[in-house]
């Protein structure tokens, strides 16, 4: 009996420790979206570095429009932008926009010199698209500064943020997206390039690499409102 | 030699042959902005298929873009074109009986050949100024202008709109220089018939048959075809593709494999000095009976 007991114990005390420890990640993360809620829209300028093998792409300059709950659009003024897929959009109020997740304690980590809590975020909703996500948070501050996001369609992304003088709203200074790029090959019949003579040592560098995007923010221009029409 | 010059302008814009170049360079290009203008979006999202995770926004069919894909299907086509003038010049005048004449004249035949190689230079700068309103400025002004998105076989180009126009300006200073191999070829050829049909189907021929030579990209003809004239016909190309820095960023303003251009811009003078000198020479010592 006393056995029994003892188990009974160690259960409770063990089941009470975890909720405890999940209790106080939620708090964490809910703190986190808080400070992201201040912020209904922003119009932001940004340099955009496109950092993908077997893409060549110069520096440019962006408009980035953001709205709640989750519309977010990038622009290239009159000119062609390359972004992957679903991507760029998976920002912090994309990841943590909804209260319906279950957030685990995963330790700690050292992000950029700076002391993080490591967060498991696990949706409850079934047909979201995130399947995971996991965020290092500076509980000092609330600011995430990466994000590990593993979506259904778009793969696993990270994502790693630099804060500045917009940090009071949660909004990054620099953000830097990466992913992993599949290889690109298109028929010689299609593009008319029957001349093209890359050697082989030039097609393994295209190959297997990690793709990088990484957007520089000059300024925001936070809760002035944003057209809807500038996301269709 | 001006005075010759203007007779052989003359002679090759008198005969109606001259315009079906002409016609027929803007006909295809009227057809594919039409094709382009009306199924365009299809085009590019088939192509933008084979991007797969990658998601392509702004105006990919610009005019630039539009000029390109016309330049890539044209070009093949248009050194044929020429073809019917630079093989014509003299043996279309031993056909009709005039050379004899022609050569009677008191300047020397060095300078009656050159002119007769001169007016068809002539006639070729203003086909490929023809097709550069048609298929550039007439396309900027059909499908407006933006940046220069690329897709080769191995990777895609992305070019600035600011960084594109010089790009077309020497892309078809090349062309030049690639349809004067080819009226050379002509015009070489032409020295030895009695009639221009033979010299315009030879030069074509020779024209696909090298095509098709370079275009197999088989080990056994990969040996001779860096000496195919047809070979670095298409080295304008180079123009549309840029060096990266060690971050991976397209630098604006250069040529990713300038060394390419310039060879084959050797390769294409030699074949021009070597064809119409041979063509001088063989025109000295020719026996004209026509």
């Amino acid at each position: 009996m006393k056995f029994y007991l003892k188990i009974l114990l160690l259960f409770i005390t063990v089941h009470s420790s975890l909720f405890s420890f999940s209790q106080d990640v939620t708090g964490l993360v809910n703190k986190v979206k808080a400070k992201l809620d201040k912020v209904n829209d922003y119009t932001a300028t940004g340099v955009l570095k496109t950092d993908v093998a077997f893409i060549k792409a110069p520096v440019s300059k962006v408009i980035i429009y953001y709205k709640k709950p989750n519309y977010f659009r990038l622009k290239k003024n009159g000119g062609i932008s390359i972004l992957p897929k679903g991507g760029i959009s998976v920002n912090m109020g994309s990841i943590i926009g909804t209260d319906n997740f279950t957030a685990l304690d995963a330790g700690d980590a050292i992000v950029n010199k700076i002391k993080t809590k490591v967060v498991k975020l696990l949706p409850n909703d079934d047909n979201s698209n995130v399947v995971l996500s996991t965020l290092y948070i500076d509980e000092s501050n609330f600011l995430v500064y990466k994000a590990v996001t593993t979506t259904r369609e778009n793969g696993t992304y990270e994502l790693t943020m630099q804060y500045g003088k917009y940090a009071d709203y949660g909004l990054p200074d620099k953000v830097q997206f990466s992913f992993n790029a599949k290889d690109y090959k298109l028929p010689k019949g299609l593009t008319l390039d029957f001349d093209e003579n890359t050697s082989t040592d030039e097609m393994n560098k295209l190959k297997n690499k990690k793709g990088k995007v990484e957007i520089d923010y000059t300024s925001y221009t936070i809760n002035k409102g944003v057209d809807d029409a500038v996301f269709k | 030699m001006w005075q010759l010059l203007q007779i052989e302008l003359y002679k090759i814009f008198r005969k109606p042959r001259t315009y079906i170049a002409f016609g027929a360079t803007a006909s295809l290009i009227v057809l594919l902005q039409f094709g382009l203008k009306v199924d365009g979006q299809e085009y590019a999202d088939f192509m933008l298929q084979s991007l797969g995770n990658f998601d392509v926004q702004g105006k990919l069919l610009n005019g630039y873009m539009v000029c390109y894909i016309i330049l890539q299907l044209m070009l093949v086509h248009v050194p044929l074109l020429v073809t019917l003038i630079a093989a014509d010049m003299i043996s279309g005048e031993a056909n009709v009986g005039t050379l004899r004449l022609v050569l009677s004249k008191p300047y020397s035949r060095a300078s009656i050949i050159l002119s007769k190689f001169f007016a068809t230079c002539i006639y070729t700068l203003l086909l490929l100024i023809w097709v550069a309103i048609l298929a550039l400025f007439v396309s900027i002004l059909i499908f407006g202008t933006s940046d220069l998105f690329l897709m080769k076989s191995q990777y895609i180009v992305l070019i600035k709109q600011d960084d594109v126009f010089w790009r077309y300006c020497f892309a078809f200073g090349f062309a030049f220089i690639a349809l004067v191999t080819v009226a050379s070829v002509g015009f070489f050829l032409s020295s030895f018939a009695e009639n221009s049909i033979g010299p315009i189907v030879t030069t074509m021929s020779i024209i696909i048959l090298f095509t098709v030579l370079g275009t197999l990209n088989l080990p056994v003809f990969n040996a001779i075809n860096p000496y195919l004239f047809t070979t670095h016909m298409v080295t304008w190309k180079e123009f549309f593709d840029e060096k990266v820095n060690a971050n991976n960023e397209a630098i604006s303003g250069t040529i990713q494999n300038l060394p390419s251009i310039l060879h084959s811009l050797l390769i294409l003078c030699t074949y021009i000095v070597v064809l119409i000198s041979a063509t001088i020479f063989i025109m000295k010592r020719k026996d004209i009976l026509s």
